[in-house]
């Protein structure tokens, strides 16, 4: 399965190599050009096919399809005397989940765990405590800097070392790391399966996780008229005592965005997301809005604007090296998507 | 004026739901423009083009207010129809307490809280949800998305005016009036009504760069240091619009400021100095558009700002319209 | 000039975030000598051109050189009883105010001294905590009459600070971030007067750093270069400060890494460092680099960015403490970085065919 491989591959922030190696690898056979740009987002374009019973002008539309390459992870910022490395986080991580995990560095993936100290060595209150991340270490195993040196470089990215798993059961759930959002590189692999009647620029950027870098440059190379953002997003299903929102429901269908920290999604994109789920029967849902952020919130601000949406694929656990994701709705998510921009033509653009 | 004033403010126009008021302006703008379009995101861009001046060189010149006004957005609709929502904007629990929201279609909302676990405990929003009056969950109409804003109308207090989004409704009357006072000018000037200042200055940020003006000068609000116990700021209702120096977001361009005052007291127009410490205005994306332009701000004083009353006075409404229209007359040479 | 004697002179001119007049001319007066072309565009930058020598065949490139010439500083936001009520331009550490002089810009310019209530009339309580801004007030030691005809709201004032000579080459001053660094960029362009290089050099003296990198935002738009390099400072070894979050002063250029930085510049930065063996760290910086680098690098379509930084210590304090020897190795990792510059380095940055 793609969405293993993309799973298990390395890509941190700034450092995105292997995963745009194995998307160049599995798409380039499906588009008519690829271009690799300085950020290093991997820029792939479709051509419309413009049949006769679409109208011209829309067929001349370009729509950029855009889901990150980048995942959550660790820079390496200092080797210790005694052999043990310290970092930082790139991009949000939670301090919580970094506890006793395993991890692997650098290029040549050198494994180290994340060391903690035992709970019977804690004073009763210290166990209540979140460790901060500064105050974390990764043992590789070294006794000396010296040592150290020759296995890891001062600012090498580290990433979490979990294996893609399949949990199954009616939903096919199936678990791994940066399904954020390597689950949008693989809907948007599966879309460029098809062929469609505008040109298609399919964007797999790089550095979402650090501030959305990648999107903005690639949105102002493109200058599209219409944008859709595939994400691997929130969900917080688990069993609450509160009536609150999950923001997203695992096996729920995709999650369409109508407003998060950094986009309001256009209303007519929306609204034909919808109505087309409508019309196949395919399970949709609204993600919770006022939540998280997207490469939608750089590209719809592109030069005079692109109106702009963004369909997910829900997971539990996000940013954690063992996230839960449905394969009904990375299948949903597909469909939606496809049948959406066999008629996008039909909306209007001008308000 | 008092009358395009109490259209523009009790119109609908949450950030991204702006329609009602755009078309408002829409009409009120025809016969006033030689062209008026929306780009991509939404904003209204009216153009009036120059005739030439002589001695006067023309200038591309951005006018920029924005049409959108905060609001609340329904984030979920629990087991018993009760709404919970997320903020679309600086919208403060404390104005929410008690008030009532009405939603696009009229809709009324009243705001209500969980109890408090202490006696006087003040509610984060999500200890607080709306009640529409639906006596259970299938006679609910309302779902996930829908957007409501602050309920009140506008009153006339005489010199002074209450309403609730005189952010930035005071000054898309302001540019209306503006276009309708200002016969010929020797630039070319672009009125534009921005969408979604309130959740990050993003129409202004799109339409700057469609435009692409030498000079920009946006319209908006700012807060005053002249009730009781206020923050310390010299900015009072009544001494005339503010020319801003410096806000949260950005430093005017010394050169438009000085412009500004220049003109102010040159039509002996009652004018003050603006340093606000926090909150920006569209001015901030203006100014670091492209290669850069030469930004400022002329600022409404209004006091109780995001709240759903809000207050300006007349006089410095209609010098913030004089102001423009010298502005707009003479040479702009920064 | 020298390089110190310049950096005497950057320091202690003037020019607030948004201001930057006095320093401006500082800058262009030093500038001048190595350029071919200079000019200051809307937002203030000050940009000089030294035009290299591209072979016939070789497509046009050039690099951008940042470093920005404001200061943080103070702006009038009230007048009270003939003392002055401000607010911050930038980043201040309010620990620092109590005490210190500075220049009101007014009608005309005119010294003062920031106030504070006296301990011995303060209770135990109010003495243990840091003076809110609110509590803290301008003395030009004028009349209110006076004052009020002298300063506006809205007048911008800058600290008073001389440049201090320490021990082993160390100096302290005030507004070392991050006019060491455009003293840097001078070496560079006074070390590139005496050699060959093929690529356009735009040096840049960025605006307005300070409150948001808005300078090298619509610098770099409008110069549109193939590539960039962010000169700023970053925070050297002091006491209190662990070595984690530190470079060493003295140790030569911290040379940036992470996902701000195009991983080919920082090699071939450090390559170069190698070969001519500069003294030389490599700074991991993971996400937000808080420079002018950070604003480059997402400019139109993209541009390939490296970032040099300074080891500086009390950062954002009137006593930025630094070592010349760091400035010098600076100015001449860049000069020849910038003379080692070819097509074939343009090709491995994805750079493409260069525009017209």
């Amino acid at each position: 399965m793609l969405l293993r491989e993309l799973s298990e591959a390395s890509g941190v922030s700034g450092h995105e190599d292997a995963v745009r190696q194995l998307i160049l690898d599995a798409i380039k056979d499906l588009v008519d050009e690829h271009r690799v740009d300085t950020l290093g987002n991997l820029i792939a374009l479709k051509k419309g096919t413009g049949q006769a019973r679409r109208k011209a002008s829309s067929s001349r539309r370009k729509v950029m399809l855009a889901a990150h390459m980048d995942e959550i992870g660790l820079m390496i910022v200092h080797l210790e005397k005694e052999g043990s490395l310290r970092f930082r986080p790139v991009g949000g991580i939670d301090p919580r989940v970094l506890l006793a995990k395993k991890v692997l560095i650098g290029d040549d993936s050198v494994p180290g765990v994340i060391g903690v100290k035992p709970i019977h060595l804690l004073e009763p209150k210290a166990r209540e405590q979140v460790i901060p991340v500064n105050e974390m270490s990764i043992d590789i195993g070294t006794s000396s800097k010296e040592e150290a040196e020759r296995l890891v470089r001062l600012g090498d990215y580290a990433v979490f070392d979990a294996t893609f798993g399949e949990l199954g059961g009616e939903l096919r759930t199936v678990k791994g790391k940066a399904f954020d959002d390597r689950a949008g590189c693989a809907v948007l692999i599966e879309l460029l399966r098809d062929t469609y009647a505008f040109d298609l620029y399919a964007v797999f950027t790089v550095q979402e996780e650090v501030g959305l870098r990648g999107a903005r440059v690639a949105a102002h190379a493109i200058a599209p008229d219409v944008a859709f953002v595939l994400e691997g997003t929130v969900c917080d299903d688990i069993p609450k005592k509160r009536d609150i929102s999950p923001t997203t429901t695992l096996g729920g269908g995709p999650a369409i965005t109508l407003m998060d920290r950094s986009v309001i999604a256009d209303r007519r994109l929306v609204e034909i997301l919808v109505n087309t789920a409508e019309k196949n029967d395919i399970p949709y849902q609204f993600k919770q809005p006022g939540l998280g952020g997207t490469d939608a919130g750089a590209i719809h601000l592109s030069r005079e604007g692109v109106p702009s949406a963004v369909v997910s694929v829900p997971s539990r656990n996000i940013h954690s090296p063992a996230c839960v994701l449905s394969l009904n709705d990375l299948e949903n998510t597909v469909h939606l998507m496809h049948k959406t921009l066999a008629r996008i033509h039909e909306v209007d653009l001008n308000w | 004026m008092k009358e395009i004033i109490k259209e523009l403010t009790e119109a609908f126009g949450a950030s991204g739901s702006e329609h009602g008021v755009r078309e408002r302006i829409r009409q009120r703008m025809a016969g006033r423009a030689d062209e008026i379009r929306v780009d991509p995101l939404g904003n209204l861009i009216a153009f009036k083009k120059r005739k030439p001046k002589k001695g006067v060189q023309a200038r591309r010149i951005m006018l920029a207010a924005h049409m959108d006004e905060i609001g609340v957005m329904i984030s979920h609709v629990d087991e018993k129809g009760f709404l919970r929502f997320t903020r679309i904007g600086g919208v403060r629990p404390l104005s929410l307490l008690g008030s009532r929201v009405v939603f696009a279609d009229g809709t009324i909302g009243i705001i209500g809280r969980e109890k408090p676990e202490k006696r006087d405990e003040f509610p984060s929003l999500d200890k607080m949800f709306i009640d529409v009056g639906a006596v259970d969950k299938e006679h609910l109409t309302r779902k996930v998305g829908d957007v409501a804003v602050f309920m009140r109308p506008f009153s006339d207090l005489g010199q002074r005016l209450t309403a609730k989004a005189f952010d930035d409704r005071i000054g898309c009357a302001i540019l209306v009036q503006t276009a309708e006072e200002l016969e010929t000018t020797p630039h070319d000037v672009y009125f534009v009504f921005t969408v979604q200042e309130e959740v990050g200055l993003r129409g202004a940020l799109t339409s700057a760069f469609g435009v692409e003006p030498e000079v920009a000068i946006a319209v908006d609000v700012t807060t005053t240091g002249d009730t009781p116990e206020a923050h310390p700021m010299a900015v009072s209702l009544g001494a005339g619009p503010a020319i801003k120096v410096k806000d949260g977001g950005m430093l005017a361009h010394p050169g438009v400021k000085s412009w500004m005052a220049d003109t102010a007291e040159r039509l002996g127009l009652p004018h003050q100095f603006e340093v606000l410490e926090g909150g920006t205005t569209d001015a901030m994306a203006i100014q670091t558009s492209r290669a850069g332009i030469a930004a400022g701000v002329i600022s409404i004083p209004c006091r109780y700002v995001h709240t759903p009353s809000e207050m300006v006075d007349y006089d410095d409404v209609q010098n913030a319209v004089k102001l423009l229209v010298g502005l707009l007359s003479g040479p702009a040479d920064i | 000039m020298q390089l110190k004697e310049f950096l005497k002179h950057l320091s202690e001119a003037k020019g607030v975030s948004g201001y930057e007049v006095n320093v401006r001319e500082v800058v262009r007066d030093e500038f001048a000598k190595y350029a071919d072309d200079i000019r200051v565009d809307t937002m203030g930058n000050l940009i000089a051109l030294k035009r290299g020598e591209a072979a016939p065949d070789s497509p046009g490139r050039s690099i951008m050189l940042a470093g920005h010439m404001d200061e943080i500083g103070l702006v009038v936001t009230k007048l009270e009883k003939g003392f002055l009520r401000f607010s911050t331009v930038g980043g201040f550490d309010l620990r620092v105010l109590p005490g210190q002089e500075v220049t009101v810009h007014g009608q005309q310019d005119l010294p003062g001294i920031i106030g504070m209530r006296p301990p011995h009339v303060l209770t135990q309580e109010e003495r243990k905590k840091v003076v809110p801004l609110d509590h803290l007030f301008i003395d030009v030691g004028m009349s209110e009459e006076e004052v009020a005809k002298l300063v506006r709201v809205g007048d911008v004032i800058s600290l008073q600070r001389t440049f201090t000579e320490l021990a082993n080459g160390l100096v302290a001053g005030k507004a070392f971030d991050d006019r060491a660094a455009v003293a840097c960029i001078a070496g560079c362009l006074q070390h590139l007067s005496t050699m060959r290089h093929s690529w356009d050099v735009h040096a840049v003296a960025t605006v307005q750093e300070e409150v948001g990198l808005k300078g090298a935002l619509t610098s770099a738009f409008g110069i549109a270069p193939d590539i960039g390099i962010a000169i700023d400072v970053g925070h050297g070894n002091m006491m209190g400060v662990s070595e984690v979050d530190t470079v060493s002063v003295g140790g030569g250029p911290a040379i940036g890494f992470g996902p701000n930085i195009h991983p080919r510049i920082y090699s071939r930065l450090i390559e170069t460092a190698k070969s001519y063996e500069i003294s030389h760290q490599t700074d991991p910086i993971p996400g937000r680099s808080g420079t002018d680098a950070w604003a480059i690098q997402v400019t139109r379509e993209g541009i390939p960015t490296g970032l040099i930084s300074i080891p500086l210590r009390y950062m954002h304090t009137t006593v930025e403490t630094l070592s010349l020897k760091d400035l010098e190795r600076i100015g001449r990792l860049l000069a020849l970085f910038i003379a080692g510059l070819d097509e074939a380095f343009a090709q491995e940055l994805g750079l493409g065919d260069a525009q017209a």
